[in-house]
């Protein structure tokens, strides 16, 4: 394998100097962070054009039941099944995990804090290496006998764990193994990103001098690696089920079906917040630059992220209210649940605070942050109906689930990467992106993305339920209105889609054309915009001193107003 | 039970209330809505309304705030002291509702078994007796009898996977699971004919496992069964012992 490092140094780019590297080592076996960021983050938006591409099928297969869908054919029951599982499962482990957590962590956290690289560079690119296979796993599930798993992202067994049942029996087994993968990669990248940024911060960095992005990541790190134990022991157990006869969730040989759902719903709620966190914190970098501000409150937030993170450990059972489990359970899990929304309110009205006082710029970074803000709110308070579990019994698994937390994971996933990528393409590429463009993708993205879902809760509320490939076999659900609905909302969903050409065109012409970037474009005051656009390897010459927390802006009695962390005062 | 305050309607507007829990549910839900629906409006009305006015034309030079003293915390602290109040509020509300829906079931009048498999329903009619079991009940396929004024308890059960017993006029929503029996209860208001759903995903065939639910007065519901008597004795009986 290439290797442009000594074996066994403990200090890959130490006395080296920015040498030359082969192309195998720059781009494919790189240990370089920022080519590990590069290489997660455009794995995740060619797997998230795969689960948009997911979408597009079946959205067309709810507005025209039995049409040819383009590009796609006829989408059986099975083939609905398995794109709806596949596009959940995709997004939210191979999109917004990938690009939130590895794509930026990987960038951001070295550069931040200021140090030429990850602590264990080796282990972060092994765990690029096993994402990918991961991927590559999941995508061939497609092509095996029987297809792809169709049981929901959720998977619960017995539907999962037994062929006869799910018709899919090799899909069943790739899925999970690819998703026990996926968790060992983001397991080694965890490992670094606390590491790294406990560690290796520059002189001067103490622990309040830390951008909140920085924190969010190592947070939701921690949340990821304290949550997934149980998964994979789940996810073992469920491929001991499929493949060698075990009976864990077996009821008809003393297993229990439910057992499953404790152990992926104990994953499965701080996984929420794994990626909430570092998209909480893109906006928390990019909202003080546009509006020349200074962070309203910087302690009250990094608490208040980590009460939440705890709390996030006691509602998982929310999702299992009607599921069987005692219902006395429900009303704990109730209070827990409508408990969270505290600290998720605060940290809406600390960044709503920040832009107090503010001289605000609507650049292509900043509406896709306060996008962010507005659009998670919608997500966060129609989980208050679903958290109170007397309103859970009839919103269950209905259309106004999925809304929800597409008002959730959308600004994450979605809404929060563009904010970021937009924000640093210029640190990463060395090019300014072409503002209108950028905004004309934006607003072609957010009020389709509003199109889409806002009827959607309607249609929830009128009891239309989730993962059914045509809904005119239910007479109450194949009323005229809600047909021209589901219509509706699939023509919203093709406009949002046209419009990401939009953002390809403009990263392709600004990758060529862009006017160049200077080391500080936005005038920012964080470490990364200390050095050149885009960093070299070991990105500083020579690494930089902290005098200052990340967000001095606007001090008064000072001409500039910014006050980079690294000039002394 | 809890209409006092206000009587709900917006999703009356979309389904029709079929059952007597089906208001509470709407009245929670509402309640819910009107509270967040406030919130919402007032945080993104702040929120869009500092975005104007600070402005880079309007405000061409920021002010130097930190967030960290008390008298600028406020702002956000009794907001979100607010936000608890109202928290608590929804939840004696949830904690209610959930109770007498899922807790506290109010003695049965007649009883169904309801059974779920890849991809039907199975309802078991207790017959003219009320008794589960005995030799006048009725067995039906995706079609389910229930008569208006009675308290019914339903016996869910799963044959193959999970299955989720979904009566959306109820404002019902139960998972059935194999190898369980789950008891719940219902109670018609309204008579008709209505959608029954299975609202858990349980393989292929799910998008098809639908049922409808016939809710008829006394006299109806009294000729169905007669009509269905003789012919359910001769065919479901020996189904339910074979299945004991």
């Amino acid at each position: 394998m290439a290797e442009a490092v000594p074996a066994g140094s403990q200090d890959p780019h130490g006395g080296h100097g920015h040498h030359e590297q082969s192309f195998w080592s720059k781009y494919v076996f790189s240990t370089d962070h920022k080519m590990i960021a590069m290489q997660y983050m455009f794995t995740g938006m060619a797997m998230g054009m795969i689960g948009a591409f997911m979408a597009y099928a079946f959205r067309m297969q709810l507005a025209f039941p039995g049409m040819e869908v383009p590009l796609y054919g006829l989408v059986s029951p099975a083939n609905y099944n398995s794109l709806v599982t596949n596009h959940g499962t995709i997004m939210i482990f191979w999109v917004a995990m990938p690009v939130l957590l590895a794509g930026f962590g990987n960038f951001l956290i070295p550069l931040m804090i200021g140090c030429d690289d990850m602590v264990f560079p080796r282990i972060n690119r092994l765990s690029y290496q096993i994402f990918l296979l991961s991927a590559i796993v999941l995508l061939a599930s497609f092509f095996v006998p029987g297809g792809a798993f169709g049981g929901a992202w959720t998977a619960y067994p017995p539907l999962s764990s037994e062929a006869q049942y799910s018709l899919t029996p090799m899909g069943s087994s790739f899925w999970v193994v690819a998703v026990a993968l996926e968790f060992v990669a983001f397991l080694m990248g965890g490992i670094n990103f606390v590491t790294t940024a406990m560690n290796s911060r520059a002189p001067g960095m103490k622990m309040y001098d830390i951008p909140i992005v920085v924190w969010m990541i190592v947070i939701a790190s921690i949340l990821f690696m304290a949550s997934v134990g149980p998964l994979i022991a789940g996810a073992i157990m469920l491929f001991f089920d499929q493949n060698l006869g075990t009976a864990f969730y077996d009821p008809s040989r003393g297993g229990d079906p439910i057992l499953w759902q404790h152990l992926f719903w104990f994953f499965g709620h701080p996984e929420v917040y794994v990626v909430l966190l570092p998209a909480l914190g893109v906006t928390a970098e990019i909202i003080p630059v546009f509006a020349r501000k200074k962070f309203f409150a910087y302690k009250t937030v990094l608490y208040t992220v980590f009460a939440t993170g705890v709390l996030s450990f006691t509602v998982w059972a929310h999702h299992q209210f009607i599921a069987g489990i005692d219902p006395r359970m429900a009303n704990i899990f109730t209070v827990t649940t409508l408990l969270i929304s505290v600290p998720i309110a605060e940290m809406c009205f600390v960044y709503i605070a920040t832009l107090w006082g503010g001289s605000i710029t609507l650049s292509t970074p900043m509406l896709w942050a306060l996008a962010f803000v507005a659009e998670f709110l919608i997500g966060g308070v129609t989980g208050i109906f679903l958290g109170a579990s007397g309103a859970d019994i009839y919103m269950h698994d209905t259309y106004f689930v999925l809304a929800h937390f597409h008002y959730t994971f959308y600004p994450i996933a979605i809404v929060g990467t563009f904010a970021g990528f937009t924000f640093w393409f210029p640190k990463m590429f060395g090019r300014m992106m072409d503002d209108r463009l950028g905004k004309i993708h934006f607003w072609g993205s957010i009020i389709p993305f509003n199109c889409i879902f806002i009827p959607l809760f309607v249609l929830g509320m009128a009891g239309q339920h989730r993962r059914i490939f045509d809904f005119n076999a239910y007479p109450d659900l194949a009323l005229p209105w809600m047909q021209h609905t589901r219509e509706f909302v699939t023509i919203a969903l093709l406009v949002m889609l046209a419009f990401q050409l939009v953002f390809f065109y403009n990263v392709w012409k600004s990758l060529r054309k862009g006017e160049k970037a200077s080391k500080n474009p936005w005038k920012s005051n964080t470490l990364e915009w200390t050095t050149e656009s885009p960093p070299g390897h070991g990105n500083w010459a020579e690494l930089p001193t902290v005098y200052r927390g990340p967000y001095e802006y606007s001090v008064p009695d000072r001409e500039e107003d910014y006050w980079p962390q690294n000039q002394p005062s | 039970m809890l209409e006092p305050l206000f009587q709900p309607f917006l999703i009356d507007w979309l389904v029709p209330s079929a059952s007597t829990y089906a208001d509470d549910i709407d009245f929670l839900w509402e309640l819910i809505f009107w509270i967040v629906g406030a919130w919402f409006l007032a945080t993104e009305g702040i929120f869009f309304w500092l975005i104007i006015k600070f402005a880079k034309k309007r405000s061409p030079k920021a002010q130097y705030i930190t967030g960290e003293l008390k008298s600028q915390k406020q702002y956000i602290s009794y907001p979100h002291m607010a936000v608890l109040v109202f928290d608590i509020l929804i939840l004696v509300f949830a904690v209610k509702v959930w109770y007498d829906v899922k807790q506290d079931l109010p003695p049965a009048e007649s009883t169904v078994r309801v059974i779920g498999q890849q991809w039907a329903w199975t309802f078991q009619n207790a017959g003219p007796d009320g008794k589960l079991d005995s030799a006048d009940d009725i067995t039906t396929m995706n079609e389910l009898h229930v008569q208006l004024g009675t308290v019914y308890h339903y016996k869910l059960e799963a044959l193959d996977v999970l299955h989720n017993f979904s009566v959306p006029v109820f404002r019902l929503k139960q998972d059935a699971i194999p190898g369980r029996v789950i008891t719940g209860w219902f109670e018609p208001t309204l008579t008709g004919e209505y959608d029954v759903q299975c609202a858990e995903i349980c393989g292929i065939g799910h998008g098809l496992m639908g049922a409808r639910i016939h809710i008829e007065t006394p006299e109806q519901h009294a000729a169905w069964m007669a009509s269905h008597a003789p012919i359910s004795l001769a065919s479901a009986t020996p189904d339910v012992s074979a299945e004991e």
